[in-house]
């Protein structure tokens, strides 16, 4: 593995891979915690008209995408607390939308969209220098922004009701929360590609609820499991010459479903033992 | 006891578009009272304590809270909300939980200090679950998570605090310990309780008031058949039971 290193592309590809599991890390708890997985998986496919208007403007796809995933996670609150439309609803209408303007963006660009199908699966080893530094700023404005707001959220995802009744304010510390969601959408892209994207936010924070009980430690645990799917995924894929974003998700579907089957055995022990 | 005036409604009405949740009621809540608001669901009950809140501004009429505007005396109000429903895995440890009720004194963006600590920690002694203080909120009981919940608006030092429906899941042995508590509480507070459960309010309460979009009665605990009929517009039975002055019983 270690000769693999003095390739620039897989240097780029680790230190990618790393971003990616801190802001999937902490990210991911709050989705998986606050319960909308769905709405940060329409936030993923909607980035997709992102990169077809990137295609069609002549301008990197993921600057694109940039916009599309902080605008549709922005019009999706507006919808649900400005009209009645339930929240599914709206999740299901900008997903669609989204995947639809990339479609019709890409097909009114002329020629062949080159790369679509790593934006689609992700393309971890072919992450250019640039794009790493992107990821690196994106995912510092996450750890500053949890950092400074940490006790907020705590709130925000316990109880909103109770947040409101404090004074706190809810919906703007929630558009900030969508906004976070569409950056690291965007770091993982690359990664898994907008499709599986879903899988990265989900996986890691779902596996380290299994150990633990406190959202710091949770954070710290699912940024060290975003890393050994990734770093894992990646190796895999390299020795199996399977395609890297596939993989990294499978990989972490396998760690995923071995953990909650271990923690049901280790409850079910305890129960036999206090029965006894 | 003296009777500094805390809150004070004046004819305030509230529509949310073309329904009216509040209409012309007026209230007055002095130091060390324990009022019970009792009426029907959807009576407007949770609207008024919104209204003290100051998350919902009445189209017409005053609102006073300790002689100023409510969203300025947020700081001062504790609040216990219908049991917050939450994942029983939530990564969240009691502590962590009594911690919240101190945003209004920290303020946004600003961590909790040593005085935070302190408060959270006397706030868990006075319900009585400090030595619980490590445990994942979703692991405790109905009544135990329900203490936290006061713990929490106590640990902001408040001095009315507001409680909506808090008995409504748990069961009654937890119950009656829970009234045990607030009676503790209102040698040093003045409470106002939002409740369906007209036994438990005339029995543990010293004033009442019936709202049902109106406010019907306002005073002192003894109830009449009368005023309850108007409240709950149908035939309420008010019986007589053992050394319990009254017991309310709906017919149907």
């Amino acid at each position: 593995m270690l000769t693999v290193l003095q390739y620039e592309f897989m240097r780029n590809a680790i230190m990618a891979g790393l971003l990616a599991a801190v802001a999937c890390g902490i990210v991911g708890v709050y989705v998986v915690v606050k319960r909308i997985v769905f709405i940060s998986g329409g936030i993923a496919h909607a980035s997709f008209g992102g990169i077809g208007l990137g295609y069609f403007l002549g301008i990197n796809p993921i600057l694109g995408a940039l916009f599309f995933s902080l605008g549709s996670g922005l019009a999706m609150a507006g919808i649900t607390r400005r009209t009645r439309l339930p929240e599914d609803t709206a999740i299901g209408i900008l997903w669609a939308v989204g995947m639809a303007l990339g479609v019709v963006f890409i097909a009114l660009t002329p020629g062949y969209a080159p790369d679509l199908m790593s934006y689609l699966f992700g393309s971890i080893l072919t992450v250019p220098f640039s794009d790493v530094l992107m990821m690196l700023a994106l995912v510092a404005i996450i750890i500053g922004v949890v950092a400074a707001l940490y006790k907020e959220y705590l709130i925000l995802s316990f109880d909103e009701e109770y947040g409101i009744a404090v004074g706190m304010p809810v919906e703007k510390l929630y558009l900030l929360l969508l906004a976070m969601i569409a950056l690291t959408v965007v770091v993982l892209i690359q990664i898994v590609g907008m499709i599986l994207v879903i899988a990265l936010l989900t996986f890691p924070a779902a596996m380290a609820r299994q150990f633990s009980h406190n959202m710091k430690t949770m954070m710290l645990l699912s940024v060290l499991f975003g890393c050994v799917f990734i770093i894992g995924g990646l190796w895999l894929s390299y020795t199996l010459r399977l395609p890297s974003g596939a993989t990294i998700v499978l990989f972490g579907g396998v760690l995923l479903a071995a953990s909650m089957g271990l923690s049901r055995a280790r409850l079910r022990y305890h129960e036999r033992t206090k029965a006894t | 006891m003296n009777n500094r005036l805390i809150l004070e409604l004046n004819d305030i009405s509230v529509n949310y578009g073309e329904v009216t949740a509040l209409e012309d009621v007026s209230l007055s809540v002095s130091e060390h009272d324990f009022l019970g608001i009792i009426g029907p669901n959807g009576g407007g009950k949770s609207t008024l304590l919104k209204v003290v809140l100051g998350l919902i501004r009445p189209q017409r009429g005053s609102v006073s809270v300790f002689g100023q505007a409510p969203e300025h005396a947020r700081s001062r109000v504790g609040y216990v909300s219908q049991r917050s429903v939450f994942d029983r895995d939530f990564p969240a440890s009691v502590w962590d939980v009594v911690l919240m009720g101190r945003y209004s004194r920290a303020g946004i963006m600003r961590r909790y200090n040593g005085q935070d600590r302190e408060a959270a920690e006397r706030a868990l002694a006075r319900v009585g679950m400090l030595e619980h203080r490590g445990k994942q909120i979703g692991r405790l009981s109905g009544g135990q998570q329900q203490r936290v919940f006061v713990g929490r608006a106590l640990v902001a030092e408040p001095e009315l605090l507001l409680l909506d429906e808090p008995t409504a899941s748990i069961d009654s042995t937890m119950q009656t310990e829970f009234y045990e508590l607030l009676e503790e509480l209102k040698n040093t507070l003045t409470i106002v309780m939002v409740s369906h459960d007209i036994g438990a309010v005339s029995v543990h309460v010293d004033k009442i008031a019936c709202l049902n979009r109106r406010m019907y009665y306002h005073g002192s605990r003894e109830l009449t058949p009368e005023i309850l009929e108007a409240t709950y517009q149908c035939p309420v039975q008010l019986i007589a039971h053992g050394p319990v002055p009254h017991r309310v019983l709906k017919e149907h």
